[in-house]
């Protein structure tokens, strides 16, 4: 323990030191958030000392062990580092599907020239991924996609649609799953990695409800997929036909991810800060509106530390594997319920979608956002199936 | 600290569990109290094994002859009372009586402790005065005289009231209704003349009073705390109730999911277990959903309390408003997915149903906490 303190007083003195003051401000948009990547420029040398600082470190992924470029912190140094970041609410300096998923899935089913290869990249933020999951015909029902790679020996060729492929058209690499063997619906995906830039790949945004287009289809049309790229170092992860597997491991990180179990203002009670918004507007909140928001708080505060006790069970294996989807139904759910509540107290301010009093629509685009939840990672009816099967142990379920 | 259950406090919930499953289960205390129309609505008893067990004193410090426990603890025995709808005197005693004690004089503990943790003693407390829980106004007024004070006024739900051997009251000794200030609590021995119960059975079959102080004759050395500061000993009273509340309440809900979850396992509709219906799985899954956070959030301020935080306050309005509202979602979702034998007395779901209503209301339902949320958020 006399340990974690002097680890505290550390960190506390290198955030000091390291974290520019402009990165301790609330995200307010995409822009503020760095992803990294062959095409990514900074915002401001801010953003740029930022993460370079965290890379020399180890701090863009805290827990990773330091041969692949992360510091090797123990889950409770982690935690303490997570506190102190979130003391002076400092931005994480890279954001990276590299880092919340493929990552934890190299780090489990990855060979060590995989490691080597795509983990320190990861780290520095050299590298961008995508995620190639879902397919027009398969989403909820995942394990029925179509995308095919016919077996050429040395390389696959990779024909078929992806959907909702977050960010395709910025990504350097994708993480996908192809049908390696059509005989077998689960064991017959292979998890495969690839270049964006392979000829016969091509991604067009899709443009949603907010407004925005944070999400592509993409298309592969006879794509090499080599199977390998060097010493110990395959082109899948796990084995060949088994990559249903890794996409399981990985979806509970997804999971958890977009539940908000990591804290974060999105969990936070929001009564009070609403309230001095609505007097901003020169409102004050009508007594049943105080009285929902309260009651959203009392969900909020609580999700909190349900969130904080999931976080402490998994470090010693206490979590029941299937509770990330829990996590995400409860905190989707809450998200979605928040921003209705913004949406009520902005009222009729909070439509305007285009001006400068909003920021170009911000309310309302986040707002909208959000209806993805509970939809994206596994809709709540799929996690609430889950549930009743994993950890309810319902018939038939 | 960890949001869970180290060691220590892993082997007392596994105590807990096993003995209050056995002693204090349903057909064994709380039908067996109800179908005989006992006075008490509990049995002293059980109320004894639980002071061989160490429950009785587990929040009075050491130095009193107690174990020096904290809220964590008292609440996994709570949680396990709350599962068994077992009727006891644990938390009105040996949580909120208790809590009240440690800011008495070395001459109160005396006088008092020593019967709580032999489990010899049941102890009330006297706050409400209206239907609903407001603590903040207190009309019941004690005037000094001679060495003492003569108690005056009426105080209503008081839980146990009638078979306790000392009640803790909270009255005015100053200032006007409404005033944070100019309370003092008081140790009501039982056999105080001026005082009278009305003795109502409750629809949780337990056994509450509306007591009046009729100028009953208090000696000096029976005000627990300061004279006129007695606000911060109810309050510090109320929080650790509070706490304990929710933790029993978790308990209803936990024991209501089981039993229903178990049921969707057994019973058959259109040559089906109902548990394979996708309308009731979700019910189910959202349920367990709740019940997860509402446990994490009691946990939470337990913790919170125990390491004397000033969020604890905050906090344990969230667990006793949460707890409200996912035990009731547990007792109706149960009565429901139990069908027509859920409506039976012969079945216990209803039971956990009229527990949670008289327990939600105790020391603040759902929205008197949620409401404490929001004035002490600042809005």
């Amino acid at each position: 323990m006399a340990d974690l303190e002097a680890f505290r007083s550390e960190t506390r003195a290198w955030l000091e030191a390291n974290c520019p003051a402009e990165m301790r401000e609330p995200v307010r948009d995409e822009s503020d958030i760095y992803w990294g990547g062959r095409r990514a420029t900074f915002k401001n040398d801010a953003q740029k000392a930022w993460l370079e600082a965290c890379v020399a470190k180890g701090y863009t992924v805290p827990s990773w062990p330091k041969a692949y470029g992360g510091a090797g912190l123990s889950p409770a140094e982690a935690k303490v580092l997570r506190e102190e970041m979130g003391r002076i609410g400092a931005r994480p300096p890279l954001s990276s599907f590299g880092i919340w998923m493929l990552g934890p899935a190299l780090l489990h089913f990855g060979t060590e020239g995989q490691k080597q290869r795509f983990l320190n990249e990861i780290a520095r933020g050299e590298i961008r991924w995508c995620q190639g999951y879902s397919e027009p015909g398969s989403g909820s029902d995942l394990v029925s996609l179509q995308t095919f790679g016919e077996d050429k020996g040395e390389s696959w060729v990779v024909n078929g649609q992806k959907i909702w492929t977050s960010y395709a058209d910025h990504a350097d690499w994708i993480f996908c799953l192809v049908r390696t063997d059509k005989a077998d619906k689960y064991q017959g995906i292979t998890f495969m990695l690839f270049d964006m830039a392979s000829e016969g790949v091509t991604t067009k945004p899709i443009l949603l409800i907010s407004g925005n287009s944070p999400f592509c289809e993409t298309f592969f049309d006879d794509v090499q997929v080599p199977k390998s790229y060097g010493d110990d170092c395959p082109a899948y992860v796990g084995q060949i036909n088994r990559g249903w597997d890794v996409a399981k491991y990985l979806l509970g990180h997804e999971r958890e991810m977009i539940s908000g179990a990591d804290g974060g203002d999105r969990t936070a009670g929001i009564g009070a800060a609403m309230k001095r918004h609505a007097a901003k507007l020169g409102d004050d909140l009508d007594p049943v509106l105080r009285a929902e928001l309260a009651m959203f708080d009392v969900d909020a505060l609580a999700y909190t530390a349900m969130g904080e006790k999931f976080l402490d069970e998994i470090k010693v294996g206490k979590a029941h594997p299937a509770q990330p989807n829990m996590m995400k139904y409860a905190g989707t759910e809450l998200n979605k319920r928040r921003h209705e509540m913004m949406m009520a107290v902005g009222g009729s301010r909070a439509l305007e979608w285009e001006s400068d009093a909003t920021e170009g629509g911000k309310p309302s685009r986040s707002w909208l956002r959000t209806k993805a939840n509970s939809i994206e990672g596994g809709t709540s009816e799929v996690m609430l199936n889950v549930i009743a099967k994993r950890i309810l142990d319902l018939p038939g379920a | 600290m960890p949001l869970y259950h180290n060691e220590d406090q892993a082997m007392l919930a596994d105590t807990a569990r096993g003995f209050i499953a056995e002693e204090g289960n349903i057909a064994r205390q709380l039908r067996h109290w109800r179908d005989r129309n006992c006075k008490d609505g509990f049995g002293h008893g059980l109320w004894k094994q639980m002071a061989e067990m160490g429950f009785t004193g587990m929040l009075v410090d050491e130095a009193d002859g107690g174990l020096g426990m904290g809220h964590v603890e008292a609440g996994i025995v709570l949680e396990e009372i709350g599962r068994n709808l077992t009727p006891s005197p644990f938390l009105t005693s040996s949580v909120l009586a208790a809590t009240a004690l440690k800011h008495g004089s070395d001459d109160l503990k005396g006088r008092y402790l020593p019967g709580l943790i032999a489990g010899d003693s049941v102890f009330a407390v006297a706050i409400d005065e209206t239907a609903k829980h407001r603590p903040s106004r207190i009309a019941t007024r004690a005037e000094k005289s001679g060495n003492g004070f003569k108690l005056s006024g009426s105080k209503s739900f008081v839980i146990q009231g009638a078979s306790s051997d000392m009640i803790v009251v909270a009255a005015r000794t100053s200032g006007g209704d409404e005033d944070a200030d100019g309370i003092t609590l008081f140790a009501v021995p039982k056999d105080a003349s001026g005082m009278s119960h009305e003795v109502v059975r409750l629809v949780d079959s337990s056994m509450a009073t509306h007591t009046r102080f009729d100028a009953v004759e208090l000696d000096g050395d029976a005000v627990i705390g300061e004279i006129d500061g007695g606000r911060a000993v109810l309050d510090a009273m109320l929080l650790a109730g509070r706490v304990g509340a929710a933790a029993e309440g978790v308990g209803v809900a936990r024991g209501a999911m089981d039993m229903t979850v178990d049921y969707l396992k057994q019973r058959k509709q259109f040559g089906k277990l109902i548990g394979e219906f996708q309308a009731l799985q979700h019910r189910a899954s959202h349920l367990y959903s709740e019940v997860e956070i509402a446990r994490a959030v009691t946990i939470k301020a337990q913790q919170l309390l125990d390491a004397g935080a000033p969020s604890a306050e905050l906090m344990a309005s969230v667990a006793k408003a949460k707890v409200a509202k996912t035990a009731r979602l547990a007792v109706q979702e149960g009565v429901q997915m139990h069908g027509g034998i859920g409506m039976t007395d012969e079945y216990d779901i209803g039971l956990y149903m009229k527990r949670d209503r008289a327990l939600a209301e105790f020391l603040g339902d759902a929205h008197f906490h949620a409401n404490r949320v929001a004035t002490l958020s600042g809005y």
